[in-house]
């Protein structure tokens, strides 16, 4: 796989040169460490106010068509026997990502899981048990000191492959998106400006699959070639560097942006979150959310227009329906057409992955099915 | 005791007549009457030892101790004297019978020793007033014989039959006499005496006497020889002992077991119990043929002056009301008053309103001598707590119940909790089943209280409870004295006792848990203070001990009533998990602690709190 992530723009990761937005974060987190401390030598209960990343605390925000982190705020309490192990474990990793910063070093969420992961002395606890335990504590430490993840000096395992016609720049290299063979090139976790740039573009449109089996059939069949477009795959739910390679590409090259997932509530998530954001990373919507990304399949609708065969039918279980009715009442779904494209979903009473067009013919999707919605501009948005 | 002609002919045989002829006359008037006598109490008794506790060879050792104790420390209250008793089993072996004087033939002696039984020597001493010596023949070898039988007043010992039958009981299987050995007062001689039964005549039979030498300044010391078994267990003797060790904690005991063991229970107080007053009965209470027998037996005074003489509580006016509702001239000779005159005056008595008996004819342990006598027991519970009840009534007798319990510590965890049942502070070992007492605790909700209940069984935890009834005549089941009988107004008393015992354990329990969760709280905190510490002081550049420090002093600012502010446990400001008895004399349940102002500190000093756990 191609890319393996280093320092920004820098040979080595030799840490005496430090960023401005280094010193910033730094200052972030000492201002953390300070307020703990000073809360608690006033006798005062120790705290980290962190803002709730719940459904009840985010809103749609109807004019930048995104989801937004509403101000309400959770105080987490050191004595308070529910929240004094978080706590303890934010400020573990908060001081974690600060000898990162001071050693001008970058690692993955798991490296910093075990970082910070040791025994409690004089008992079998573990500072964290397992990374499930050690990434919400991360987001919670980027909404609580409001810094980036990057700012942090931490990724994400790399997830989404890209091909296509675009050239950019990764931390120095130029890589030609065109002479990636089948592999493709990896995106990295860290899209940031500072080692990402675009160098030349000559693609018309952007093409984004959930499944990398659909983009892998479509880059065999040179799909972007022909089209003259970018052909992404995000992988299933989409990381955060897919996410926001997705939005820089769709704001500096101007380019419209196509999804194609499966045809059942799941699928039509993971096109919701590129669009408008997540909950969980709400306060990311603005550098990750592309308003602009166009539903294009499959829709239910596409069954009876591409006279699907019944062998592309799975039947839709009791939690695909309760999660169907849960997006009909997300306020960014409340416009018509999105209504009667669920209810439709229901009323079907199956789904469809985007896989089954293979039922046709096996380049039935490169041939026919996108070429066909392309040009009908049958699509949503 | 006039038995009755009861040689009623048996039913007539099939075989013996022919159909239709009258049954044919086996004896006559005369001939039984030839046949009819007097039949002695001890004879009585010798027949039917059973009802006075000697059924079996265990249960005879526990008898004769018991009414051997009981009457001492009857007699050491009575003189005003603190009471120092020892008692010792011996294990004899059986003499060659012709070792002592063979007594007469012993009509019913006890078959040879049964399985399991051998002979003991049963003695216990003390330190009481002694007894005259003209006296100690009857009372030690005459049924039926004492100063308790004939007056309301509480005692242990209440007919005056205990001691003497465990001397027949002794003398009918050993042959042995009882020795009884006496002194009155320093400077008086102590008398030995050997006594037995004329089981026919129920007479004293002084075998022999002689004057010894002494060292105790005053007091008795009884020997009984019999036949019987050393058990251990509920039915014990070991058990009784401790038990009386723990509702009389006035009183010291030494006790040397048959395997030659001593055990030592010093007085835990030198504070005598009160002397119960004798009173005289109370209206409510009082039966037919006993109102008759006080009627008649006043010839020449008006049945008002009797019943104001008579009865307590009884005022003129009080008398002249019963007469008014009786329809019974207040004026009329009172051995007059017979047939439905009597009749309408007993009803009346038990309508009129009247006060209730003088509560001081009651004597209790006392809630904080009940908890003293539990300790003597139970040294290692975690929690001790009592509850005295005030006086009430049934049938016209006064009585008090009490209640005490120990809780926790090294009782069992995994059993049924432990009853123990009093009746004027002398325990009840046998017949649990049949008493109100085990009733009273069975019926109590004990989930109530977060223990654990089988249903309708006793609750299983690490508990000791002690239920004592006190009162100048309690009900028993029978003469053996083993369980008590079910009176509504007992058990409504007994079960208020329990249950406000309960809930001051209830308290005390939850106070527990609510330490041990903030204990839990704590050490969490504990832990994570270091690791919070180091993560500040890499951030911060400052030496973790500077951040550790302000981090714990913080610490007891959110410990302690984080939570809740639960409250303490009843008897407010006792030290924590010590018996909180409210003062001993309260009338009634003990006021709520005040609430208001309790400045019960969040910063508890840590020991205090580490004490308990």
């Amino acid at each position: 796989m191609a890319a393996k992530k280093i320092t920004p723009k820098r040979p080595s990761g030799s840490g005496t040169k430090r960023t401005e937005r280094d010193t910033a974060t730094l200052g972030k987190i000492e201002k953390l460490a300070r307020g703990a401390l000073a809360q608690a030598t006033r006798g005062d209960n120790p705290g980290v106010d962190i803002r709730t990343r719940t459904l009840a605390n985010v809103s749609f925000n109807q004019k930048r068509k995104i989801i937004e982190l509403g101000d309400r705020t959770q105080t987490r309490e050191f004595f308070n026997v529910a929240m004094a192990r978080k706590f303890m474990q934010t400020m573990l990793v908060a001081s974690g990502c600060k000898t990162l910063i001071g050693e001008g070093k970058t690692v993955s969420i798991r490296q910093m899981f075990y970082m910070t992961k040791h025994t409690l002395p004089g008992s079998s606890e573990n500072t964290f048990e397992d990374q499930s335990e050690s990434d919400p504590i991360i987001e919670d430490l980027e909404v609580g000191i409001d810094a980036l993840r990057e700012e942090l000096h931490l990724f994400a395992n790399r997830r989404g492959l890209v091909v296509g016609k675009l050239v950019v720049n990764d931390a120095g290299d130029e890589i030609d998106l065109s002479r990636m063979g089948r592999g493709g090139w990896g995106i990295p976790s860290i899209c940031e400006p500072d080692a990402l740039s675009f160098v030349k573009n000559s693609a018309e449109f952007i093409l984004l699959v959930e499944k990398q089996a659909v983009w892998h059939r479509l880059n065999e069949d040179r799909f972007w070639e022909k089209h003259n477009c970018i052909l992404l795959t995000s992988e299933g739910q989409a990381a955060r560097g897919a996410r926001r390679l997705l939005q820089r590409m769709a704001t500096e090259l101007k380019l419209p942006i196509y999804a194609l997932v499966d045809n059942d509530p799941w699928g039509l998530y993971i096109y919701s979150v590129l669009k408008q954001g997540s909950i969980n990373l709400a306060y990311e919507s603005m550098r990750m959310a592309v308003p602009q990304v166009r539903f294009l399949g499959m829709s239910a609708f596409d069954y009876k227009k591409f006279s699907m065969p019944k062998a592309a039918e799975i039947k839709l279980t009791k939690e695909d329906v309760t999660r169907a009715e849960q997006m009909k009442a997300y306020p960014w779904f409340k416009d018509a057409k999105w209504q009667r494209e669920i209810q439709a979903t229901i009323d079907n009473g199956f789904k469809m992955e985007v896989d089954a067009l293979l039922t046709k013919r096996i380049s039935f999707i490169t041939e026919e099915y996108i070429p066909k919605k392309l040009r009908d501009r049958d699509y949503l948005q | 005791m006039p038995k009755s002609k009861k040689e009623t002919p048996p039913p007539a045989a099939e075989d013996s007549a022919p159909e239709g002829a009258p049954p044919k006359r086996r004896a006559t008037a005369e001939s039984m009457a030839s046949r009819q006598r007097e039949i002695s109490v001890s004879e009585f008794f010798t027949k039917n030892r059973h009802l006075l506790g000697f059924d079996n060879p265990a249960k005879a050792l526990l008898t004769t101790i018991k009414e051997a104790v009981d009457n001492s420390l009857d007699a050491c209250e009575e003189a005003g004297i603190l009471p120092d008793i020892l008692v010792e089993i011996h294990e004899t072996t059986a003499p060659a019978r012709t070792a002592t004087k063979p007594a007469k033939p012993l009509e019913g002696a006890a078959p040879a020793a049964p399985a399991g039984a051998s002979r003991f020597r049963v003695v216990v001493e003390d330190n009481g007033p002694g007894i005259v010596k003209a006296q100690i023949p009857k009372i030690f070898a005459k049924l039926l014989y004492g100063s308790k039988f004939h007056r309301l007043k509480q005692s242990r010992g209440q007919q005056g039959i205990g001691i003497s039958a465990a001397g027949l009981y002794g003398q009918l299987t050993t042959g042995k006499p009882v020795v009884i050995t006496s002194k009155t007062a320093k400077g008086r001689p102590a008398f030995r005496i050997h006594l037995r039964i004329d089981t026919k005549r129920n007479q004293p039979d002084v075998f022999s006497e002689e004057t010894i030498d002494w060292a105790k300044d005053h007091g008795t010391r009884v020997e009984i020889e019999l036949v019987a078994a050393y058990r251990g267990g509920r039915t014990g003797v070991r058990e009784y002992l401790e038990q009386t060790v723990v509702a009389n904690p006035h009183m010291s005991l030494a006790y040397v077991s048959p395997k030659g063991e001593r055990l030592e229970f010093p007085r835990v107080t030198s504070e005598l119990p009160r002397e119960a007053q004798e009173i005289k009965p109370h209206p409510h209470g009082v039966e037919l043929g006993m109102l008759h027998t006080m009627l008649s037996d006043a010839a020449g005074e008006s049945v008002k002056d009797v019943l104001v003489a008579s009865f307590s509580r009884v005022s003129p006016a009080v008398a002249a009301e019963i007469c008014k509702v009786a329809h019974v001239s207040a004026k009329t000779p009172a051995d007059r008053i017979q047939g439905e005159d009597l009749e309408r005056l007993h009803k009346a008595l038990g309508e009129v309103k009247v006060m209730a008996p003088p509560a001081t004819a009651v004597v209790p342990i006392g809630e904080a001598l009940l908890i003293e006598g539990l300790k003597r027991r139970f040294s290692r519970a975690e929690f001790y707590a009592s509850t005295t009840r005030p006086p009430s009534v049934y049938r016209g007798n006064p009585f008090v119940v009490e209640v005490g319990l120990a809780f926790g510590g090294d009782l069992p965890v995994d059993e049924p909790a432990d009853i123990m049942r009093f009746a004027n502070r002398v325990p009840l070992q046998y017949q649990p089943k049949a008493c109100a007492i085990s009733e009273s605790v069975y019926q109590t909700n004990w989930r109530g209280y977060d223990l654990q209940q089988p249903k309708g069984g006793l609750p299983v935890a690490p508990l000791a409870v002690a239920v004592h009834l006190a009162s100048v005549w309690v009900p028993f089941t029978s003469e053996a004295k083993e369980a008590v009988a079910h009176y509504d107004e007992l058990l409504r008393e007994m079960k208020l006792a329990v249950q406000e015992c309960g809930r001051k354990l209830a308290a005390h329990i939850r106070a527990r848990a609510h330490l041990q969760r903030e204990e839990k709280r704590r050490s969490l905190f504990e832990r994570y203070i270091p690791e919070v510490a180091s993560a500040i002081s890499a951030i911060l550049d400052v030496p973790k001990d500077k951040i550790e420090k302000p981090f714990f002093a913080a610490l007891p600012n959110f410990v302690r009533f984080a939570d809740e502010p639960a409250a303490p446990p009843d008897g407010g400001g006792a030290p924590p998990a010590v018996a909180s008895p409210s003062p001993s004399d309260a009338p009634r349940r003990s006021p709520p602690p005040p609430v208001k102002g309790k400045g019960k500190g969040r910063a508890t000093p840590r020991g205090e709190q580490l004490e308990l756990l």
